[in-house]
């Protein structure tokens, strides 16, 4: 192909089995219209997303990463998404230390009910990691890294 | 108080007490001090107590070869060793009951001192059996503990980024950091775990910032800060830096310093409803 296709950016969703991965499928019966730049992958709760996850979809290209899961209270394990809001709260700092772009980790709350929401989010991620341009300074890191 | 301290120890081997007492011992003066193990009252004299002490020995008391040797251990701590104690009896690795902890009066090591050491305030062990020597706690503010840490957070995102990608081009994936602290105790380390492989185990870039991040990670709100992984580090990589980011995480969101009282319960594992969630949408 000679012509220079446009960027699109990849984003990856991590969402919760019990929530987010319905609400999604209510934007789909919904006929709700969202980017298909979202790659969705489907855990039992939030707690279960584990941080080498994300530094995984980092690694494998994306330029976006999602954390979703039930609004607090709404847990079906009770307390999972309290634990990994803690974690999170942490993890950030940390990545923030290592230089890694805050801009383009989202963590959201996105009920069973709200598919209007989440396309909503996807939409507004996917505009925000177009102009954020390509994952460089992480996929150098890959780059560099070939042997 | 070196002789206090050989009392003591002796004494405790005596009694049976304790199997054995993990200490410093040294070759001459002003050479490095290393572990050594005294399983015999006699051999006390072997034991010395200087600034060249460095090692944090909390490390031995979970490996199960050493504790199927001596189940009944007293150990040799500094105030930062003697919060990593703290930390693994928190974390239900170790039984008070089994380790006797004799905790020094501890001015810094290093010569010059560690940068730890400028910034201690636990000069004074907490939660220990048995305090030898007396020193003033003097008072450090939060800004001098972080002092470092804060200087390296007022680069831009993309300095720290290019900061690490050429300390962490040095790393070898030796695992020195990871050996070498006391609350990495897990059997299985999830770096040595490859069915699938989760980190990349190869010393590239990619493997090490996935390495980096986690260790640092796992050891969030726990790590105290006694910097062995800095020290043993063969490339030299300020390791520092990072802990101390989740270190300072851990202090703004729950007031929460590992290891300094016995009385709190980890943050990690447990949640709050008041948890700020400002990020989250």
């Amino acid at each position: 192909m000679s012509e220079q296709k446009a960027f699109e950016p990849k984003i990856v969703a991590f969402v919760c089995n019990w929530c987010t991965y319905l609400g999604a499928d209510l934007a789909g019966t919904n006929r709700l219209e969202y980017p298909a730049n979202v790659r969705i992958v489907r855990l039992p709760c939030t707690g279960r997303i584990d941080f080498n996850l994300i530094i995984k979809a980092f690694e494998m290209g994306a330029d976006s990463v999602l954390v979703s899961g039930c609004h607090p209270g709404d847990c079906h394990y009770t307390a999972g998404n309290y634990h990994a809001r803690r974690r999170w709260m942490m993890f950030r700092e940390l990545l923030d230390t290592m230089g890694i772009d805050l801009n383009r980790i989202h963590f959201t709350w996105i009920s069973a009910a709200e598919g209007k929401k989440f396309a909503e989010t996807i939409s507004e991620i996917t505009a925000k990691a177009r102009q954020l341009g390509p994952y460089r300074a992480y996929r150098e890191i890959c780059e560099e890294s070939t042997c | 108080m070196l002789k206090q301290l050989r009392q003591i120890c002796k004494e405790l081997l005596e009694e049976g007490k304790v199997n054995a007492v993990i200490g410093y011992g040294q070759d001459a003066p002003g050479k490095p001090a290393y572990p050594i193990f005294v399983t015999q009252p006699a051999d006390v004299t072997q034991l010395v107590w200087n600034s060249h002490c460095y090692n944090n020995l909390a490390v031995y008391l979970t490996q199960k070869r050493i504790r199927a040797l001596y189940p009944k251990v007293a150990i040799i701590v500094k105030g930062c060793d003697a919060r990593a104690v703290t930390v693994l009896e928190k974390d239900s690795q170790i039984s008070r009951e089994d380790v006797v902890v004799i905790g020094m009066a501890c001015e810094g090591v290093g010569e010059p001192r560690e940068p730890k050491c400028n910034a201690c305030d636990v000069h004074m062990p907490h939660n220990v059996d048995i305090t030898v020597g007396e020193v003033p706690n003097p008072p450090v503010t939060q800004e001098q503990r972080f002092a470092e840490l804060n200087a390296f957070l007022k680069k831009t995102p993309e300095e720290r980024m290019a900061y690490w990608k050429t300390e962490l081009a040095r790393c070898v994936k030796c695992y020195a950091c990871r050996q070498t602290c006391p609350l990495c105790y897990c059997e299985r380390c999830i770096v040595d775990k490859n069915r699938p492989t989760c980190i990349d185990t190869s010393a590239t870039l990619k493997g090490n910032f996935a390495w980096q991040i986690t260790r640092a990670f796992h050891q969030a709100a726990r790590c105290v800060g006694c910097d062995e992984c800095t020290r043993v580090c063969p490339a030299g990589i300020n390791l520092r830096l990072l802990n101390q980011s989740l270190a300072l995480a851990a202090e703004n969101c729950f007031e929460f310093r590992a290891g300094m009282d016995a009385e709190l319960e980890p943050v990690v594992g447990a949640y709050s409803l008041q948890d700020k969630e400002n990020f989250i949408r």
